[in-house]
């Protein structure tokens, strides 16, 4: 019973880490930015889904529609004109990563302030699909329900994305070998956008899912962005699929630890990002 | 009198088995030859005996002491130096600087003496001249003399030389030659990885051949250039 | 290697800093409150970039850890406060973020680039989770009141504690061991090929620089009344350190100072007239030095005295 109850909590954890870590890993293993700012799209989306919500009525289902396609253009000229250009100037592939980052940090202090500017600090929740639906024996949030099953959705789709479709494989191809990538005939500055674009979409429908489950302010942003990272880690850096993969796990682990010492979850997913990077860095899948 | 050796040195990643039960010996005042075919262990070999990497089994001995699986720092203090097939200067620092490194913690606790034994290395390597300029502005060729200078300045007696020779035109090739027997000449035991045959013939006292790595041959230059199963290794059967 | 002229240079120049740090030290005596405060902040950020960078400018490393030792710091203060006298406290401040940069360099010795980043970024946020869950369990609290010192006590402990961490990124710059931490950050290999023991190094330069940071939570805290985790391993203070050393350019001691009094100054003049705006201004800012001046107000300074 217990276990059925771990499990379940862990791919509904899961799912979500899953699509959070997918467009951080596009946007580290193509385009090469560790964007600390990662979190903040997911904040965005959710505080948008908030306020569609409780003044336009609009279902956060129909939210992913909308927020989806307004952050994708967003992230695409912020890779176009902003880290395309740090690019040319750092020279080198370290400098670039480490600049990046450091860019990244100010996106972080700005979108969070036009963030506060706009909605206050306060925490905000609605209530959608809040009633709890009996399975199996446990009783399970509805709205639960729903996230995880779009995220799984959102999540197999991109998979398949990835697997199939020509695109997606160039994708890929950019993620692991980027000279071999432009040797046959991949844009790679236009996949570096794409790629960056896709990766805030993402976030973002993360975000709209984190919405309906719990409480959303414009400070959530970077604990989820540190659980993009580890998760991120875990799958292997540069390894899209990876990251699905490594995002289930780390929700099956968190639903354990909650189980446990439910205050001590953030901190153990510390420890054993740390563990992971001390012992294998490169990840289950990584190269 | 045997100033380095070794036995049963072998070295696996994982399951791919890069060096495998070498025995070797090196007598004080020697040029030894290291060749082999690409791929057949001599970098590792020589990373065995620096410290860089640690054997997977097998015992190595200088002087004596037991030198197995030591680090790098304190097997250059032991008096080991040694040279990289791709050069590895301090790009960012004048060619002073990169030598009086070698001084400062290899051998010298001074910064006076220090400074006077830099000097003496790069005049021996002949770049006086340039010895303010910043070594990632030297030629390759120039940037080797480097750090031959910067192993010399931590005064070893046992100088590891990594295809020094790799890409140098005729001319070069020569003085590299009248360089390592001035080396040799001042004391200092030298092991050299060379593919130029010219060059690991005509200064070599003795030769040894690995071959996925293991030791295939050993001998005088006469003999490894007359011997079959050298001769199969290098043209193929 | 310095030469006569060099020696004539070296006197000036610490004549020149004597004289400044004397003139400091009339600060609280003739200047009102928001000066001595501002000086405070000055001095704070100063010695976080300088101990940061001090490691990281040579090596190359990017050390997001300032936030831990900070942090670290400031809780020493918060737990001990009462117990013991403040000049011993704010040893002990620096110890335990010696004692934390010990351990966490120790583990992450084989660790580089972006890893080491990522590593003491958790390193950070793991920190503050796991002091926020202590306390949480300990007293079902998540913050804590602090003992309180005044403005002068804050402002004279800072300017020696200011003063020693110089010292320190002073002597380890112009030592064998600054050329040796420049020499691991171009090829580490060969640095340890030519005797130089690359952990031994790393280890110390990260935990004695450490020291000073750990120091300043210590006593920086005692002007607020009351501390969380939130506050004391803000992640601002992960970033800003490297921000402001880059800002001011990497090259040298003195673009790290001039980036962070600069940033201070600007930080302190946008508070003021733009409490909600100033986060976003700084944000713009941080992007703008990366777009316009990557190398820095001293590269720009180079270039228009070449102009």
């Amino acid at each position: 019973m217990i276990v059925l109850e771990i499990v379940i909590g862990g791919l509904l954890t899961g799912g979500i880490y899953a699509l959070l870590a997918a467009g951080f890993s596009l946007q580290y293993g193509v385009a090469r930015v560790m964007n600390v700012s990662h979190g903040e799209f997911i904040m965005l989306g959710a505080m948008s889904t908030y306020s569609l919500y409780v003044a336009l009525g609009v279902n956060p289902l129909v939210s992913l529609a909308i927020v989806g396609p307004v952050l994708f253009p967003i992230g695409f000229l912020l890779n176009k004109l902003l880290f395309q250009r740090i690019r040319k100037l750092a020279g080198s592939g370290d400098v670039f990563e480490g600049w990046s980052m450091l860019v990244s940090f100010g996106l972080l202090f700005i979108i969070q302030n036009i963030a506060l500017l706009s909605w206050s600090a306060d925490q905000r929740g609605y209530s959608f699909l809040a009633f709890p639906i009996d399975l199996a024996g446990l009783r399970i949030p509805a709205n639960r329900l729903v996230a995880l099953g779009v995220a799984l959705a959102i999540g197999f789709s991109f998979f398949l994305f990835l697997m199939r479709t020509s695109l997606g494989k160039a994708v890929r191809a950019a993620a692991q070998e980027e000279t071999g990538a432009q040797l046959i005939g991949i844009n790679i500055r236009w996949m570096h956008c794409l790629c960056f674009g896709f990766g805030a979409s993402l976030a973002g429908l993360a975000g709209v899912l984190i919405s309906t489950m719990f409480t959303v302010s414009p400070f959530i942003g970077l604990p989820y962005t540190i659980i993009a990272i580890i998760v991120v880690v875990l799958g292997g850096l540069g390894n899209i699929i990876g990251s699905l993969v490594g995002g289930l796990i780390l929700g099956l682990v968190s639903s354990i630890v909650l189980h446990i010492e439910p205050s001590l979850e953030l901190v153990s997913l510390y420890v054993l990002f740390m563990l992971i990077l001390l012992i294998r860095p490169r990840g289950i899948f990584g190269k | 009198m045997r100033i380095c050796e070794g036995e049963g040195v072998t070295k696996y990643f994982g399951g791919l088995a890069a060096v495998i039960d070498v025995d070797f010996y090196v007598d004080q005042g020697e040029i030894v030859g290291l060749i082999g075919p690409n791929g057949a262990g001599k970098t590792t070999f020589f990373n065995l005996i620096s410290g860089a990497l640690a054997p997977t089994s097998g015992v190595i001995l200088f002087k004596g002491d037991n030198i197995t699986g030591l680090r790098p720092y304190q097997i250059c203090r032991r008096r080991i130096a040694r040279t990289f097939q791709l050069v590895k200067i301090f790009p960012d620092m004048t060619v002073f600087e990169n030598v009086v490194l070698g001084s400062l913690f290899g051998s010298h606790n001074l910064r006076s003496s220090a400074r006077e034994e830099a000097m003496e290395q790069i005049r021996f390597v002949r770049l006086l001249e340039k010895k303010d300029m910043l070594a990632r502005d030297l030629t390759v060729a120039n940037q080797k003399r480097v750090e031959v200078a910067r192993a010399l300045a931590t005064k070893p007696e046992l100088l590891l030389l990594d295809e020094l020779v790799a890409g140098l035109n005729p001319a070069e090739v020569d003085e590299i030659i009248a360089l390592t027997k001035a080396i040799r000449d001042r004391g200092i035991t030298v092991v050299m990885i060379e593919h130029v045959m010219k060059v690991i013939m005509n200064i070599s006292d003795r030769i040894i051949v690995l071959h996925h790595g293991e030791k295939i041959a050993e001998g005088t230059p006469s003999q490894i250039a007359s011997s079959k199963k050298v001769i199969e290794v290098y043209l193929g059967t | 290697m310095p030469t006569f002229g060099d020696q004539k240079k070296n006197l000036s120049q610490l004549a020149l800093a004597i004289l400044i740090v004397a003139l400091l030290a009339f600060v609280p005596v003739c200047c009102s409150d928001y000066y001595v405060s501002l000086f405070i902040s000055i001095f704070k950020y100063t010695v976080l970039t300088v101990s940061w960078a001090t490691f990281c400018g040579p090596t190359g490393y990017m050390s997001l850890a300032s936030a831990a030792f900070l942090g670290s710091g400031m809780y020493v203060t918060a737990l001990l406060g009462d117990a013991l006298p403040l000049p011993v406290i704010v040893l002990i401040g620096g110890a335990a973020s010696l004692l934390l940069a010990l351990v966490a360099g120790l583990a992450s010795l084989r660790i580089k680039g972006i890893f080491f980043a990522m590593f003491t970024l958790g390193l950070s946020e793991g920190v503050k989770g796991f002091i926020n869950w202590w306390e949480i369990s300990k007293t079902g609290r998540q913050g804590r009141l602090v003992i309180s010192a005044s403005g002068t006590t804050v402002f004279y402990t800072m300017l020696i504690i200011l003063v020693l961490a110089l010292l320190t990124s002073y002597l380890i710059r112009r030592s064998k061991f600054g050329l040796a931490l420049r020499s691991i950050g171009q090829e580490q290999q060969a640095a340890e090929h030519i005797g130089i023991n690359v952990n031994a190094v790393k280890l110390i330069t990260f935990a004695a620089t450490s020291f000073w940071i750990g120091a300043t939570g210590s006593i920086i805290v005692t002007q607020w009344s009351y501390v969380d985790t939130q506050v004391a391993f803000s992640v601002f203070y992960s970033f800003m350190p490297t921000v402001m050393a880059l800002f001011g350019g990497l090259g040298n001691m003195l673009g790290w100072i001039l980036g962070s009094v600069v940033f201070t100054i600007l930080s302190e003049l946008l508070l003021t007239p733009f409490p909600y705006y100033y986060m976003l201004i700084f944000g713009i800012v941080i992007v703008s030095v990366f777009l316009f001046f990557p190398s820095g107000l001293v590269g720009l300074v180079t270039r228009w005295r070449k102009a």
